[in-house]
């Protein structure tokens, strides 16, 4: 195809998106919407199953029935994420199997909020609130995006994701009223979950290397320091219902503007984390690369029955 | 014989639906995982009282590329359309 072909068709291709059409997987796309969209749908799906774990750790020790069902059922619900996620991005001409290799080879990322770790049961609350509180705010307006399965996996997404936060919430406001102790566990999650939360909506904009592209293919439509404007203004005052306060010093309202103004992000932290160097880096993948390898002996066994019955089944057939 | 699980796509129809819609993948080993493996992440929440599992592999598109002339012998047809029919105002139940 002549260049002057190409840029044809990415001329009706972005005409095609600025009237908000979905774009399918089988439909003429330019190769940088492919690589784009295959790295955010896999690094989207991989956190959903990463982030399983940090959660996970608590449901042998969750505190009552009611709350181990709950967290259940929410880390299940992470799990079907990370598979609708993992099917929009295979649209694209991309195996599990190399997603995985991605991941595991550390090519890939992850949220780098799941790389810290969750210490007391109170950080099921901040977690839930604080965690999938940002995680809403980046989705629902990718309910809109561009790709169509991408949009349709995340209609479904938001849909599951608001009984997350509201789980998270009701066990913060439990622990909050309970004893002295408790709330001042719900305290301290909250001192250590608020910052890492804050720098989950991404880098500044003006560190942000994809932003322009991806607002042009809907991909993006607020930036980064929007969203979290938006995640800071709607979550103060939750924690003020809860009777915590926010870990920032500098956090004030400011009548001008009608939003907090809010203290300096330590982004050295933010890039040591994403580089590698958090405290859970390590451990997690190596949770995730185990169950992959020792899960093969269960993925072969499987198949070798199956194909088994299939043969039963022609023999009988004949 | 591959050691790969196959994909499946998954098509659901739900309590007050009509027909199976398109739900999304997933791999299985076979029809009956590929059918209990849709069951736990595609009916959490009791969408469905019905589930197909079709292979991928099985699956036949049609080439959006081509969509001009394949769905062009309708396009000249309004008269496919209510709408096309004049009928005096005082015609009821029409």
């Amino acid at each position: 195809m002549s260049n002057e072909q190409i840029k044809n068709l990415e001329e009706i291709f972005e005409a095609r998106i600025a009237r908000d059409e979905k774009i399918e997987p089988k439909d003429w796309m330019p190769e940088k919407y492919r690589k784009t969209h295959i790295r955010q749908m896999s690094q989207h799906a991989h956190s959903e199953i990463v982030g399983m774990l940090p959660e996970g750790n608590w449901i042998s020790r969750a505190p009552s029935l009611r709350r181990k069902a709950a967290l259940l059922a929410k880390v299940q619900d992470e799990a079907g994420h990370g598979l609708y996620l993992y099917s929009a991005c295979e649209t694209l001409g991309i195996s599990r199997n190399e997603l995985y290799e991605q991941l595991h080879s550390g090519k890939a990322k992850y949220s780098s909020i799941f790389n810290y770790p969750t210490v007391t049961w109170a950080d099921m609350g901040a977690v839930g609130w604080l965690v999938d509180g940002a995680a809403i705010i980046n989705q629902v307006p990718l309910c809109n995006t561009s790709f169509g399965p991408y949009a349709r996996a995340m209609v479904r997404v938001c849909k599951e994701e608001s009984f997350h936060q509201r789980q998270g919430f009701e066990i913060m406001h439990k622990l909050c009223n309970g004893s002295q102790e408790q709330k001042d566990m719900a305290q301290d999650a909250l001192n250590r979950w608020w910052w890492p939360s804050l720098m989950m909506l991404g880098p500044t904009d003006a560190e942000s290397i994809h932003t322009e592209q991806s607002m042009k293919w809907k991909l993006k439509r607020k930036s980064n320091d929007d969203l979290r404007q938006q995640f800071i203004d709607q979550t103060v005052p939750q924690a003020d219902i809860l009777g915590l306060t926010i870990p920032d010093p500098d956090l004030k309202f400011n009548e001008e503007t009608g939003s907090y103004d809010f203290g300096e992000i330590n982004w050295d932290e933010f890039w040591q984390v994403v580089k590698g160097h958090g405290p859970c880096n390590k451990q997690r993948m190596k949770a995730r690369v185990s169950a992959w390898e020792n899960g093969e002996w269960v993925r072969d066994a499987a198949m070798a029955h199956a194909d088994k019955k299939e043969a039963r089944k022609l023999k009988e057939a004949i | 014989m591959s050691k790969n699980w196959p994909l499946w796509e998954i098509f659901v129809r739900s309590k007050n639906g009509l027909e199976h819609r398109h739900f999304g993948s997933l791999h299985a080993s076979d029809a009956e995982m590929a059918l209990e493996n849709a069951r736990d992440v595609y009916t959490r929440r009791s969408e469905g009282v019905s589930i197909w599992v079709v292979k991928s592999s099985n699956v036949t598109a049609s080439n959006p590329e081509h969509n001009g002339e394949l769905f062009e012998p309708a396009q000249d047809k309004v008269y496919r359309h209510p709408t096309f029919y004049d009928l005096p105002d005082e015609v009821k139940h029409m």
